[in-house]
């Protein structure tokens, strides 16, 4: 059922289009910084500096979580690409199973991701963080997860999204605020109680909260994780496989 | 030897039906087209044989293989090249023939070589490391034929294969093809809407609405009309109709503003016409039958006709999306 040639072109194509794309890489690391340096820096000067830490530094683990977001849900929507230029049909009447096809997609979807959010740390200095080369490869192994999972959401859409008008809606519908709703501006406590029903079925909720548990260990909630660890992983792990096996099934549909 | 088999095949889509009970078979080496107009049912047909669509009856057979059960097996054997370009932008020439031949799992070393093969056939070696962003619509379309022939398949499937190609690239193509059939003994299956390129085939089916009404080679098909076709032009085509019905017993069809009729020997018969016509005659053209005679013949209606409708409407819908759009 899966064969790695396959994959392994899938994957190389993804990556050599992405360094191909300089303006794509730009696009995605300019997002960050402004969030960072321009809405972080503004507000931190509303919001006093509480147990030690300022709000920058409190919204840095959403800031790679929303980096994470943005490109692997702008990977996976390569799909729709594909079907609107004609190229997803050089793959589809190519010998290979559909879930090839997909693990594919999954892995460059996530490798692409997980190397914008290493380039984002190279800010950490700039915002009086200290981390140790443990913490480093702890954000990295947990960049991985989350990327897979978000990947894995965005191949599903793209599975069932016919033409490239969706894309606006999923923008705003569904990217927009799972952003919003993840504790990444603002604890997730801290939101009435409604809008945290939508957090706790988030992903990303649990994503930026394990980012939490790295970059910002001892501080405790509001500002720190609020859930535990294992909590966290479980339930992005356990999101992941549900929404890739979803996502295969749905690519597997003929007319 | 067979290696296409096509019993009873048909397609529904709701309430339509695409394809309606279809039977046909190939042999090896053979050209076969099939010819009819948009949305007679061509592309269904073929999207069925490559396994992109179920069908919701009857079966289908590639190279011994159950087009809905061995798709794998199928798809191996098949090689595509379909209506709109599916190559990747993006992508280098070589780098589009290198991930086909990943996705055909191609021996490394042979994969090497079979590019550098079909580079030398469809003459694109010197662009080679070109983005094909930077190529014209004759070069990608070579550069797709490369492609498809790049795993060896043993039936290679056509899907209007020149649509929108100039007149000397569509002749280009069609002599790579002959060559290739001559060289390699490989199957050909195609769909066209263009009349002369229906005659390179050895056999072509007409398709209309779903259905083949008509299967044979170009020239048994021409057969169909009789002896010679005299296109007309009168002061007055109805009473000209009349007329001749009247005095020879042909009924004639209104085309292109003028009368389309067959007869045994035109040359002889064309004096004839326009000494007992008492309208007067403007022009009168003598021609031998074309396939688009033979599916006036069959249907009452030109391919050609229904092609311009159609570039009409799109003209319509475009005016009429601008004007919106200007709102």
């Amino acid at each position: 059922m899966i064969q790695f040639r396959p994959i392994y072109v899938i994957c190389l194509r993804e990556f050599k289009k992405f360094f191909r794309e300089k303006s794509r890489l730009l696009g995605t690391l300019a997002r960050p910084v402004l969030w960072l340096f321009v809405v972080g820096n503004g507000m931190s000067a509303l919001i006093r500096p509480q147990v030690g830490f300022s709000y920058l530094q409190f919204i840095f683990p959403g800031m790679i979580g929303m980096t994470i977001l943005f490109s692997s849900i702008f990977s996976s929507i390569s799909i729709v690409w594909d079907r609107e230029f004609g190229f997803m049909k050089e793959m589809l009447v190519a010998p290979i199973s559909r879930l090839s096809i997909v693990i594919g997609k999954a892995i460059s979807g996530t490798a692409i991701s997980v190397a914008q959010a290493v380039i984002i740390l190279i800010l950490i200095p700039f915002l009086g963080i200290r981390l140790t080369s443990l913490q480093v490869a702890e954000v990295v192994a947990v960049s991985i997860l989350v990327a897979f999972c978000i990947t894995s959401i965005g191949i599903l859409i793209a599975a069932r999204l016919t033409s490239f008008d969706g894309f606006n809606i999923i923008m705003n519908f569904l990217v927009m605020p799972m952003f919003f709703l993840s504790g990444a501006m603002y604890p997730v406590s801290s939101m009435p109680h409604a809008l945290r029903q939508l957090t706790s079925i988030n992903p990303l909720t649990y994503g930026i909260d394990a980012f939490k548990h790295v970059l910002l260990r001892n501080s405790t909630p509001p500002l720190g994780p609020e859930f535990s660890f294992y909590t966290d992983l479980f339930i992005v792990s356990a999101m992941s496989v549900l929404m890739l096996t979803l996502a295969a099934l749905s690519f597997r549909r003929k007319d | 030897m067979t290696i296409i088999n096509v019993q009873n095949l048909s397609k529904q889509f709701k309430s339509v039906h695409a394809v309606d009970g279809i039977s046909f078979s190939v042999s090896e080496g053979e050209v076969f087209g099939f010819l009819g107009p948009n949305g007679a049912g061509k592309t269904t047909t073929i999207n069925i044989l490559c396994t992109l669509l179920s069908a919701t009856g009857g079966s289908a057979e590639i190279a011994g293989y159950d087009c809905a059960k061995n798709s794998d097996e199928v798809r191996t054997a098949i090689g595509l090249i379909f209506q709109d370009t599916t190559l990747d932008t993006g992508l280098t020439a070589y780098e589009n023939l290198k991930f086909h031949a990943y996705l055909y799992n191609l021996d490394r070393k042979l994969t090497e070589r079979r590019i550098d093969e079909m580079f030398a056939v469809v003459e694109l070696q010197n662009r080679k490391h070109d983005l094909i962003k930077n190529f014209s619509g004759g070069m990608k379309r070579r550069l797709e034929i490369a492609r498809g022939l790049l795993h060896y398949p043993r039936v290679l499937f056509l899907d209007e294969p020149t649509l929108g190609l100039d007149p000397q690239t569509r002749n280009t193509i069609w002599d790579f093809i002959n060559m290739l059939r001559k060289k390699e003994n490989i199957t050909v299956f195609m769909t066209t809407h263009y009349m002369e390129e229906a005659e390179n085939c050895d056999r072509i089916a007409i398709m209309d609405h779903g259905k083949i009404i008509a299967m044979d080679t170009p020239a048994r098909l021409k057969e169909m009309v009789h002896g010679d076709v005299i296109h007309l032009v009168t002061a007055d085509n109805q009473k000209a109709l009349q007329e001749i019905k009247k005095t020879f017993g042909i009924t004639a069809q209104i085309e292109d503003g003028g009368l389309l009729l067959e007869a045994e020997r035109g040359d002889e018969f064309i004096p004839k016409l326009i000494h007992s016509l008492t309208v007067e005659t403007l022009s009168v053209g003598l021609k031998k039958p074309t396939l688009n005679d033979v599916f006036l013949r069959l249907t009452g209606r030109t391919i050609r006709d229904e092609v311009l409708q159609n570039d009409r409407e799109i003209t319509r819908q475009f005016v009429r999306s601008h004007r919106r759009a200007q709102r």
